[in-house]
């Protein structure tokens, strides 16, 4: 996973309440076996018309947004579907930041897996940084000290303390729990005495 | 101290606490389809990592195929890769998969149970949001993403921070033609689409322990529409024999210490909830969802609302988009909106019982000449049990296109989709824009609401035809 680095960047506000992630990504470009080239069909059909043509009053087809890195939205962003092509998609785009006021669960550990920062704000600060969105200007997202300066101003955001390590640091966290091996086959010994059945053996 | 159910499995599966206050848990079962895994086989190929437990996962290829005729293979090229796909990872991995010419192949969250790998008190996970289906079986299920899905496979293991507790009690009786799910979708539109954000819920009352082993996963497989990690219900006798004699069920010793596990699996009686809610058996009626969001729901006697009788200006825009894409006008009795298409099938509501319910109402009676409607069993076991009790010839006289098991247009991801406009009263479980098909306008209701649907050409009440 790439290292996570401070953004500067003119942030996109999509003005929209419980975006699942089937809008995020639809079903037609889940039949891909790669995690790339997804960033074309983000938000595809709030993105293109029907015969594929870019729909111009969409914030992401429009200049200077279509190169944003920070994504502002509504609540409970990424509801739905558990797919990761989600995150996929909005990295593949570029965007490597998302803020809103609150995410569904599946996709909010998604974000973290790919080295996306999902940033928890309360609705009032939302609704300050989505109007400093119209001016287009760059706001600075620093994850090291938790920080979004647009401006003149200065917004902290709270974060889990693992997660901001293994997003600045880009750890392989499949590399961190196959340390506890000891620890899982110990487990797994007092598994096969306690609940023999789950081996099926 | 006092424990929850979930406390409890929680507790039988740490492996190890972290100081960060994540957990890592050990998965008992995983399940794997075709759309969620291919980059995690090959995120562990390309680190040279190994499956740790390969026969505790299942595999089976459900979204993208066909069903319909099946002997040519899939013609949609990228479909077929994917299938393949999984073909060739599963044998490389060594994982047992259902292909889609066994008669086993369905919907991997049909199948789970059905083959009995699915049992109370494990954790199961699949790179699939309504794994929470298998919660109804007292099990700690819920959906992951890809990249969990990879560390599943190369470690059985999970890191989780620990959800809250949540119960939803329902007690009483269901009326004649309410269905569980129709309880669901009344939780849903109370509690709202992020209610459960933060939670597993635990499912309990009197109405609950009543319902059978399919009705209760219809509830548990919707419970991530309302937003929780999981949704589980305390295992009791209708679930151990629901399991006795599954080929992959605990057999001989194994059954009667698995038994002797499983009966103790319940929140304690004093068990501290850290949010509570009620509801009434009476209360319930046939639900219909007006909306883009599963919350967009009303009972079938209640008007479509109107944005301006709301206060919250969210909400407000979300109505207004939701009315604009769906075509419809506050106001409007629900019962008069004409329907193009019924889908009956899915995890939802894809298995027998469903299947019995649409039937009973759609027995002797004919499609309306401008709807198509379609059944598509759960997986190939459903499809078979019912041409054995004659389902299959009840759909098909009454004009019902009869399909082979898979996911189907619940994601419309094969070729079953709506058109743009077209409106389809589904028995799936998400009404999402585009879900059905780009422009598809979906009506979420329960298998006999659908069925009525069929006959009247419009959304109506499933009361009206029971007899």
């Amino acid at each position: 996973m790439k290292k996570f680095k401070t953004i500067k960047s003119i942030p996109a506000y999509l003005p929209i309440v419980n975006i699942d992630t089937d809008m995020i990504i639809p079903k037609q470009f889940l039949k891909t076996i790669k995690r790339t080239g997804l960033g074309k069909n983000l938000f595809y059909e709030m993105r293109y018309d029907e015969k594929g043509i870019p729909i111009d009053d969409f914030i992401l087809n429009t200049s200077p947004f279509n190169v944003s890195k920070i994504l502002i939205v509504g609540k409970n962003f990424g509801c739905g579907s558990s797919r990761e092509h989600a995150p996929w998609a909005l990295l593949d785009f570029g965007i490597t930041c998302v803020i809103s006021s609150s995410y569904a669960d599946i996709f909010f550990n998604n974000c973290f897996k790919n080295g996306i920062l999902p940033i928890v704000l309360p609705e009032v600060k939302i609704k300050e940084l989505s109007e400093y969105s119209k001016r287009k200007e760059e706001i600075i997202v620093n994850l090291e000290e938790q920080k979004i300066t647009f401006g003149n101003n200065e917004i902290d955001f709270e974060i889990d303390q693992f997660k901001k390590k293994c997003l600045i640091e880009g750890l392989d966290d499949i590399a961190l729990s196959l340390e506890k091996n000891p620890k899982i086959s110990e487990f797994e010994k007092k598994l096969s005495l306690n609940r023999p059945w789950i081996f099926n053996d | 101290m006092s424990k929850t159910l979930y406390d409890k499995i929680w507790d039988d599966h740490l492996v190890h606490k972290q100081d960060d206050g994540t957990s890592l848990l050990y998965v008992d079962r995983h399940l794997v389809h075709e759309v969620t895994s291919p980059q995690a086989f090959e995120g562990l190929r390309n680190t040279n990592r190994k499956v740790r437990k390969p026969n505790l996962t299942l595999a089976v290829a459900d979204h993208n195929v066909p069903t319909s005729d099946r002997s040519k293979g899939i013609s949609d090229e990228e479909s077929k890769l994917q299938v393949q796909t999984l073909e060739k990872n599963c044998e490389e991995f060594g994982i047992k998969l259902f292909g889609m010419d066994d008669k086993r192949q369905g919907i991997v969250h049909i199948i789970g149970p059905e083959q009995g790998f699915t049992q109370p008190g494990s954790i199961i996970v699949c790179g699939d949001s309504h794994t929470a289906t298998h919660g109804a079986f007292g099990s700690l299920a819920f959906g992951i993403g890809t990249s969990e899905v990879e560390h599943v496979l190369a470690t059985q293991t999970l890191v989780q921070k620990k959800s809250k507790n949540f119960r939803i009690k329902v007690d009483g009786k269901l009326s004649i033609g309410v269905t569980s799910k129709d309880v669901i979708l009344q939780i849903i539109g109370k509690i709202g689409t992020a209610g459960g954000t933060g939670y597993v819920i635990e499912y309990g009352g009197s109405l609950i322990s009543s319902l059978s082993v399919e009705q209760r996963m219809t509830i548990c497989n919707m419970t991530i529409e309302g937003g929780a990690r999981a949704g589980l219900i305390e295992p009791d006798q209708k679930i151990f024999d629901y399991l006795n004699g599954r080929p992959m069920s605990p057999k001989k010793d194994n059954w009667d210490k698995a038994l002797d596990y499983w009966s103790k699996l319940k929140s304690d009686k004093d068990a501290d909830f850290d949010k509570e809610i009620s509801l009434d058996g009476k209360d319930i009626m046939p639900m219909v969802t007006w909306g883009t969001s599963p919350q967009d729901v009303i009972s079938i006697d209640e008007k479509i609302p109107n944005p301006e009788n709301e206060t919250d200006e969210d909400r407000k825009n979300s109505i207004e988009r939701s009315l604009k894409y769906m075509g419809l006008k506050p106001g409007t009795a629900i019962k008069d909106v004409k329907i193009d298409k019924v889908f009956i099938g899915s995890c939802t509501n894809g298995r027998i019982e469903d299947l019995r319910d649409a039937a009973k109402i759609i027995r002797n009676k004919k499609v309306a000449q401008h709807v198509y409607a379609m059944v598509v069993p759960g997986s190939g076991l459903v499809k078979q049990q019912a041409e054995q009790e004659g389902l299959d010839k009840v759909f098909k006289d009454s004009g019902f296109d009869w399909r082979e098991p898979g996911c189907s247009m619940c994601l419309a991801m094969n070729a079953d989709k709506l058109k743009p406009e077209e409106r389809c009263a589904s028995t799936s479980n998400r009404n999402f824009e585009g879900r059905q098909g780009r422009g598809g306008r979906t009506h979420l209701v329960s298998p006999g609401m659908a069925a009525a649907a069929a006959i009247s050409g419009s959304l109506d009440d499933v009361r009206k035809y029971q007899n």
